[in-house]
């Protein structure tokens, strides 16, 4: 039998060093993003920083935005009508994509897609700057790294992911309406008519909220993660699936607990209170 | 009495660095006086990058003290130590330019950075000091990945130069240059002692480089090859009795010869 040797740390031991580790990596993180706040309190961006970050996030991304948003509009509606139709409901399936799209996968999946897009290049340009001390030169220059890089790319996201996102939303319904109206022939007047009496301003806004809260996600983890790559052509390799992994798992984890949260605000707060006549 | 000129402008004292648990250097202790152009040698892996970054507060020491003109680095609070990294001008062993910008944007970065000066102004200074380094005109609007080895190191010393500092640290700075590009960076070196008051602290390798601009050398040693109860100082006096030291590890440096180095490698790969 084999058998662990005087040296070998054993299972215990090993599982201690991985929660110690994530626990150090999670405190880190915090400590970055609070120190990240701090700096786009205290000063405002360096010049020239802003234009080159939100064209990057914002312009760039347009594209690939609004076909995402578009086939997830488009493929909903073929996989929804036979269902529908059979059930003589076709005329409500605008409700259901729309309702779909605004709500949740319109801001996950545009999330998702720049997340890929523009997460994975800021870790993966962040880190060569590291590896090849720009950072280091940035600080002698009287540049803070997280003034001077991070607060523009958080800026960006945090401002251009929601407008994506809406625009996102705007490309699924079509597509959506496009595939029932035009397709498979359903009647758009009353596509619309039942899209509109259950798509309130509220789900649209829920889409945006979260899409602010991912934006920011994104660009902090992709930071995070490329000012603490590793040497090397696989270090940098290495940080920018690590923004993309982290990314997307915090944009399914936070989707959740803001579904929750959202819902009950919508409950307590807007369906019986202050918010009522503009939602 | 003492006065605040003839305090040491940098000390290291009882100074030791690890990385996860490795050490690098190890209860290093030396003073640099103001106006001093120090080298600092040794082989690969001793430690000297590491050196010249904790006396910038790039790197903090695991124990011991760094200060500069008698302010503690580990201790000073953010705002500050931005301020006295500026009276450093560090130039990087691949010259660090910022890949994003051009050359004149590149030496303009630190003077924008402090948002005092009008554009004009940025303009006289950027074109004075690239003329120094001797690049043409030009060259201003070429990116870094446009430019020879050479051309980014002196838009590096440049850069480094912009915002007339009081403390200049070079980097390895002729690595990967022919001798005569080696040649011309040293003679900067001496010509921006000769135009600023400066204190100059070099790393190298290359003993052409030393015996031209030193004033004293420091040589540490690897802490992995060091006996214990050794010093990681090997060396630290004047170029000109570097071949006498009676250390015979320091001849064997200066004079570049392997030695029993092959033997103990090929016995012991790590």
């Amino acid at each position: 039998m084999a058998m662990a040797g005087p040296n070998t740390p054993g299972p215990i031991v090993s599982l201690g060093a991985v929660a110690v580790s994530a626990m150090t990596l999670l405190g880190d993180f915090a400590i970055f993003s609070l120190q990240t706040l701090g700096w786009m309190i205290r000063r405002r961006p360096a010049p020239g920083t802003i234009l080159p970050n939100f064209y990057l996030v914002g312009v760039r991304s347009v594209p690939v935005v609004a076909i995402t948003g578009m086939f997830i509009g488009m493929v909903m509606a073929v996989q929804m009508f036979n269902v529908f139709n059979k059930m003589g409901m076709a005329t409500r399936l605008g409700s259901m994509i729309n309702i779909t799209v605004v709500r949740e996968l319109g801001p996950v999946l545009a999330a998702t897609m720049l997340a890929g897009r523009i997460g994975s290049a800021m870790a993966a340009e962040l880190a060569t700057m590291r590896v090849t001390e720009q950072i280091d030169a940035l600080s002698c220059l009287g540049a803070h790294p997280y003034h001077y890089l991070v607060v523009p790319r958080l800026l960006a996201c945090g401002l251009l992911i929601p407008l994506l996102t809406v625009m996102a939303d705007f490309m699924g319904i079509m597509g959506g309406a496009f595939i029932c109206t035009r397709l498979y022939g359903v009647e758009a007047h009353f596509y619309w008519a039942h899209s509109e009496s259950y798509v309130s301003m509220w789900d649209v806004a829920m889409g945006v909220i979260k899409a602010f809260f991912f934006g920011c996600s994104i660009a902090l983890i992709s930071c995070h993660r490329g000012l603490n790559g590793q040497p090397g052509a696989e270090g940098v390799g290495r940080s920018a699936t690590e923004a993309f992994v982290a990314s997307f798992v915090v944009i399914l984890v936070l989707d959740f607990f803001l579904a929750i949260f959202l819902l009950t605000v919508h409950d307590r707060f807007i369906l019986h209170g202050i918010g009522r006549s503009f939602f | 009495m003492t006065t605040a000129s003839d305090q040491p402008l940098i000390s290291f004292q009882h100074l030791t660095m690890e990385f996860h648990q490795h050490r690098v250097l190890q209860d290093i202790s030396f003073d640099i006086a103001r106006g001093q152009t120090i080298t600092i040698i040794g082989e690969s892996g001793c430690g000297k990058t590491v050196l010249l970054k904790l006396m910038i507060g790039l790197l903090y020491p695991s124990s011991g003290r760094v200060t500069f003109d008698g302010h503690n680095l580990s201790e000073l609070p953010d705002r500050e130590l931005t301020q006295q990294r500026l009276r450093f001008g560090f130039l990087f062993q691949n010259a660090a330019l910022f890949d994003s910008m051009n050359v004149y944007d590149n030496v303009a970065f630190g003077l924008r950075e402090q948002r005092r000066m009008s554009e004009g102004d940025i303009r006289d200074i950027v074109r004075k000091r690239l003329q120094e380094v001797g690049l043409p005109a030009n060259a201003e609007s070429k990116k870094p990945a446009e430019l020879s080895g050479g051309m980014r190191k002196r838009v590096g010393l440049a850069r480094a130069l912009a915002l007339n500092p009081e403390v200049m640290l070079y980097d390895e700075p002729t690595t990967g240059l022919d001798p005569i590009m080696t040649d011309v960076i040293n003679e900067l070196i001496l010509q921006v002692r000769q135009r600023n008051p400066v204190t100059s602290i070099v790393v190298t390798h290359e003993m052409k480089t030393v015996f031209k601009v030193a004033d004293r050398v420091v040589m540490l040693h690897p802490l992995s090859r060091l006996n214990p109860g050794d010093s990681q100082i090997l060396y630290d006096g004047p170029p000109d009795s570097l071949k006498t030291a009676p250390d015979p590890r320091v001849q064997q440096f200066v004079e570049g010869q392997a030695r029993e180095r092959m033997l103990e490698m090929t016995a012991n790969p790590a």
